[in-house]
């Protein structure tokens, strides 16, 4: 089988950029990726964008403004998984020999405050039950009662990603939190606090796939997009059935990542996962195997995921850090761990990673894990 | 009773929620639709869901989510309706979280959004 070579990798840091349009920033991270890539002109043979609010041709219009247009452009929608299922498009069109060399960014530019979300009926909204924070919060509480969660300890994994972010020059928040500070910001949903979410924001990222067996190899790029039962399951429902309990979108992406990869959750050294909020982080610990089901908090008091430990998790400092430029978080994640594999993400720079799992979950449901490796 | 007509039709009545149940899997859900969202059997018929809940999870909302016109806070959640092995996603009379508890008996209602419009929410029973 081919291998599929992160050949570049670009960024437009993710905050609140003014003025400038998504297409500004999708300009700065693919020129960067291709430059990275060393390749110059058109010399890959499609593209793939993601972006769930961009609107209509946002690939097409930030590689007409590069001059780059010509072959196939597609632009991917899948919520928070958006740039993470144009990656497995890609890659998967590498290994298939359809092509050789493949461009995939994102991009976004959210508005402030909740997301509004075309997902919802009219009524929905009127009705007052689609608070995207709510539902958060409701997870946080089944997290909190099932696996022994307490407030302190989402505050402790705010405090250690945003720790992490301190040296990330592309993230959005770059200064240290102590959960004290935490716990005293306004509470946003009970038990959420304003600093246990992130922000929605602005950015881009883009990667170039190339057919090499060299270099940092995508060994597994899976999607897995909703699951009926669950109450408070991605898709939001309005109802679920009682007791159910099927596996999870996450789960099923990593497993399926795992399989594909021919590894298994003990051979990862770094990981990237969604932390749309604090509890979310922790549910990513159970849901991606890193450890057993009920011991998140097991794992986040051994250390193991902070920067130094066995397991990192989020060096970048993860979305509550980095902020959620929808479109552009999951490639966001893949240019972070190229970095680290690399060994090139100085202060926080993971101790000689081999392997590495992105994972991304939202709206749809959708859920991707991704497996890097060198 | 309140007055105001409901903010969608096919939703509630006075009498509860209007779910469908499945004439295949015989299993019951929320909003009626044509076809069932478990099975896909397009066999679905109407029924009139339990008024009497038990709370499962809950919060407040603090902020008008967008698109929202109605008062903040507001108590938002999951009640469980044993009779129908249904989770439903809901609004609850009740928006301090600290005076509720899990397995709360709770009670369907019928509440004011504005003056012109009515929702469901779960409340006291």
């Amino acid at each position: 089988m081919t291998g599929v070579e992160i050949a570049g990798i670009g960024i437009h840091a993710f905050g609140r950029h003014g003025d400038k349009t998504q297409t500004d920033m999708g300009v700065t991270a693919v020129r960067d990726a291709l430059r990275d890539a060393g390749i110059d002109g058109r010399s890959f043979q499609a593209a793939f964008c993601g972006t769930a609010y961009g609107g209509v041709a946002s690939g097409h219009r930030v590689l007409g403004a590069l001059g780059l247009t010509g072959g196939p452009i597609v632009d991917v929608e899948a919520g928070c998984a958006s740039g993470a299922a144009a990656l497995s498009l890609a890659a998967d069109a590498i290994r298939a020999g359809q092509y050789d060399t493949v461009l995939v960014f994102g991009v976004e530019k959210m508005p402030k405050g909740v997301i509004r979300s075309s997902f919802f009926a009219p009524w929905q909204e009127k009705a007052g039950l689609t608070p995207a924070p709510a539902y958060f919060a409701l997870r946080a509480q089944r997290l909190m009662a099932d696996s022994m969660v307490t407030k302190q300890h989402l505050a402790d994994v705010v405090v250690k990603n945003r720790a992490n972010g301190v040296h990330n020059p592309d993230a959005m928040f770059r200064a240290s939190v102590t959960a004290p500070e935490v716990l005293a910001s306004r509470v946003v949903c009970e038990p959420l606090h304003l600093w246990m979410l992130c922000s929605p924001n602005e950015g881009a990222a883009a990667v170039v796939l190339r057919a090499s067996d060299a270099g940092v190899q995508v060994r597994a790029a899976v999607l897995r997009s909703h699951l009926p039962g669950y109450v408070l399951n991605e898709g939001t429902p309005m109802c679920g059935l009682m007791g159910a309990a099927p596996e999870s979108p996450s789960t099923m992406a990593a497993r399926a990542a795992y399989e594909q990869a021919a590894l298994g959750p003990d051979d990862l050294n770094v990981v990237e996962c969604q932390d749309t909020d604090a509890a979310r982080e922790l549910l990513a610990y159970e849901e991606l195997l890193l450890c057993q089901p009920g011991d998140c908090v097991k794992l986040l008091e051994s250390g193991d995921t902070k920067l130094g430990g066995c397991l990192p998790v989020n060096p970048s400092g993860g979305l509550l850090s980095k902020g959620e430029p929808l479109g552009a978080s999951a490639l966001g994640q893949v240019v972070e761990l190229t970095h680290q594999l690399r060994g090139q993400c100085g202060a926080r720079q993971v101790d000689g990673p081999l392997v590495a799992l992105a994972h991304t979950i939202g709206r749809g449901a959708n859920a991707s894990a991704i497996i890097l490796s060198r | 009773m309140e007055v105001g007509e409901p903010v969608e039709d096919g939703l509630f009545t006075s009498a509860g929620l209007i779910g469908g149940e499945c004439a295949a899997c015989r299993q019951r859900h929320f909003p009626r639709a044509d076809t069932c969202p478990w099975c896909g059997t397009p066999d679905v018929s109407e029924v009139t869901l339990s008024t009497e809940g038990r709370l499962w999870a809950w919060t407040a909302v603090n902020t008008p989510p967008p698109g929202y016109e109605g008062a903040v806070p507001y108590g938002f959640g999951v009640v469980e309706l044993d009779h129908d092995n249904l989770q439903v996603v809901t609004r609850l009379v009740e928006a301090d979280p600290s005076a509720l508890q899990a397995g709360t008996a709770l009670r369907f209602t019928v509440v004011p959004l504005d003056g012109e419009t009515t929702t469901w929410a779960y409340g006291p029973s």
